[in-house]
């Protein structure tokens, strides 16, 4: 059978061919291409990696802004609230301060007025004696101008003294 | 033969129809390359046929120059005739008015080396195809044989032909064409496109085969060492796909069809196999693991033959597939004209029926080379990766004593 029998001809043809073919492409296509091939997924791999990392980072960095957001709100919340309660301690102070200035003024006036009112009742009291006195006076100097009405007088008082 | 056909006048002879017909006439063996004649079957043949089927009958009649013998058509030996390997590129005959044949052929160079006579190279076309011999040398059913000073066949000197064959030419065309291919692609890589970029026009339709090669061939089998075997793998599956696919071209030879390329690739991955083997492997061979003593004995020229069955194996199937799918469509092709022995009218109905079928096979032709490329690649990887392999499974199934 001539088909089944390999010409010795292109047996040697093909075989050089091969390994011709073989050797060249070897050196100057698969290497490069493969190494491109390599070089290439490589990169995409790291591409893919580094950005799934920036991803990570970035969510990283919008979980500590929030962080950050939620402790900023909470501060402020905290120092509206401490605002508040200075304003209430202040206001508050300054109504017991002013209540107390206010009745110490008043005590203090209290105290003004009733010395002033002592005082006018002292004045009073004593021009009042004094007026007495001198009416008095003038009473008895008037009761008091003859010698037979101021016997009487001594009379009446000695006979009020009952001796016992 | 019809009143018609006897009244049939010949068409000027330079026309058409003298192109055409050798296709029809019974010396279809001694025509052109088969797929050429296939695919002008597909374009033209079959309208043509039918319009002038009288001629094609009444061309019968004419006893073409020393065909007497071959009145008969042989379609076993127009089939082999056509996948056989050749000293020319013959693409078509004409047959004149006066009975003899004008053949459109590409004469090749002849190279030849005998202990008695030495070198010579000459063109084939000195040899007329067949008709003469030249330089002592004639051909006889295209092989080369030496002939003494009166023309007949001298036994005595033995000739060894490195003729560049239809065969030798086509598949050089091939892999310059390949090389070029792939070192065009190197060179678009070192220029950083498909690698900083994404890559462009031809890459796009080879880097997937590269990388199936490599992520589908090479790493399954090969496990880590795939890199060192890579470069060859992809050799082997682009060396075949590209002879393959340039045999399917009209016209061109059977390049992957033939033992002799089948066998040194089958060779080279013998080569390639024994001297990447480890302990392991010969262990394996001949010292089976996890069977009885006995049955060790009896699996030594078992496996030892293996050793040989694998590359053999390899050998045929690339063979056997390749050549099987010519020969199929040719036989489709070959039953036009058995049908047309028997009746005109049964050979023009079963020209599309014919023409369908070895379309069909041509089209699976296409697959079939790539399926092929894809099968020797993987199989020889699997093959290597045996040899290298650590063989596991065995372990996993008995372990050692």
């Amino acid at each position: 059978m001539g088909l089944l029998t390999p010409d010795l001809g292109y047996f040697f043809w093909i075989f050089v061919a091969f390994v011709v073919v073989f050797l060249v492409l070897k050196k100057f296509a698969w290497k490069p291409i493969i190494k491109s091939l390599n070089e290439r997924e490589q990169n995409i791999a790291g591409a893919i990696a580094s950005a799934e990392k920036v991803k990570a980072e970035m969510a990283q960095l919008q979980s500590e802004n929030e962080s950050l957001l939620a402790k900023a709100r909470e501060e402020r919340a905290q120092l509206l609230k401490e605002a508040r309660e200075t304003k209430d301690k202040i206001v508050n102070e300054a109504k017991e301060q002013a209540k107390a200035e206010a009745s110490k003024i008043i005590a203090d006036a209290q105290q003004a007025i009733n010395a002033q009112k002592m005082a006018a009742l002292t004045d009073v009291k004593n021009e009042v004696g004094k007026m007495v006195i001198e009416v008095s006076e003038k009473v008895l100097k008037q009761q008091l101008a003859g010698a037979d009405k101021q016997e009487a007088y001594i009379n009446s008082l000695v006979n009020s003294i009952k001796l016992n | 033969m019809l009143p018609a056909a006897k009244n049939f006048k010949y068409p000027p002879a330079n026309s058409l129809f003298y192109l055409f017909q050798p296709y029809l006439c019974r010396k279809f063996q001694s025509s052109m390359g088969f797929k050429w004649f296939k695919s002008f079957m597909v374009a033209a043949l079959s309208l043509f046929l039918v319009s002038s089927a009288q001629s094609v009958f009444a061309q019968h009649e004419e006893p073409a120059e020393g065909s007497a013998t071959e009145e008969k058509f042989n379609p076993g030996e127009a089939i082999l005739h056509h996948i056989a390997d050749s000293h020319e590129f013959h693409f078509f005959s004409l047959k004149h008015d006066d009975g003899t044949q004008t053949h459109g052929a590409l004469p090749l160079p002849v190279i030849l080396y005998s202990p008695q006579r030495g070198f010579s190279a000459f063109m084939s076309s000195n040899f007329h195809h067949g008709r003469d011999a030249y330089n002592g040398y004639k051909l006889e059913h295209d092989k080369i044989v030496a002939v003494d000073a009166s023309g007949n066949v001298d036994e005595s000197v033995k000739v060894y032909d490195f003729s560049m064959t239809k065969n030798v030419v086509q598949m050089l065309i091939a892999l310059i064409v390949l090389v070029w291919l792939m070192i065009s692609m190197a060179k678009k890589y070192k220029t950083g496109q498909g690698v900083t970029s994404a890559p462009r026009g031809l890459q796009n339709a080879i880097e997937p085969v590269i990388t199936f090669v490599r992520d589908d061939i090479a790493k399954p089998n090969l496990g880590p060492k795939y890199q060192k075997f890579l470069p060859y793998l992809l050799t082997i599956f682009f060396f075949i796909l590209i002879n393959a696919i340039l045999g399917m071209f009209p016209g061109s030879a059977n390049v992957t069809g033939n033992i002799a390329f089948t066998a040194v690739l089958g060779l080279i991955a013998f080569i390639v196999i024994i001297f990447n083997t480890n302990g392991h492997y010969w262990q394996h061979i001949f010292w089976f693991p996890g069977v009885p003593l006995p049955v060790k004995i009896l699996m030594i020229p078992v496996e030892l033959m293996g050793v040989f069955t694998k590359p053999f194996a390899l050998i045929v199937r690339l063979f056997a597939n390749m050549t099987a799918g010519h020969i199929v469509i040719l036989s489709f092709i070959s039953l036009i004209f058995i049908f047309s022995e028997m009746s005109k009218v049964a050979g023009v109905a079963f020209t599309p029926v014919s023409i369908a079928f070895a379309v069909f096979i041509y089209l699976i032709e296409i697959l079939v080379a790539f399926i092929q490329a894809y099968i020797f690649a993987n199989l020889t990887a699997i093959f290597i990766g045996e040899a290298i392999g650590d063989h596991h499974f065995e372990e996993d199934v008995q372990p050692h004593h």
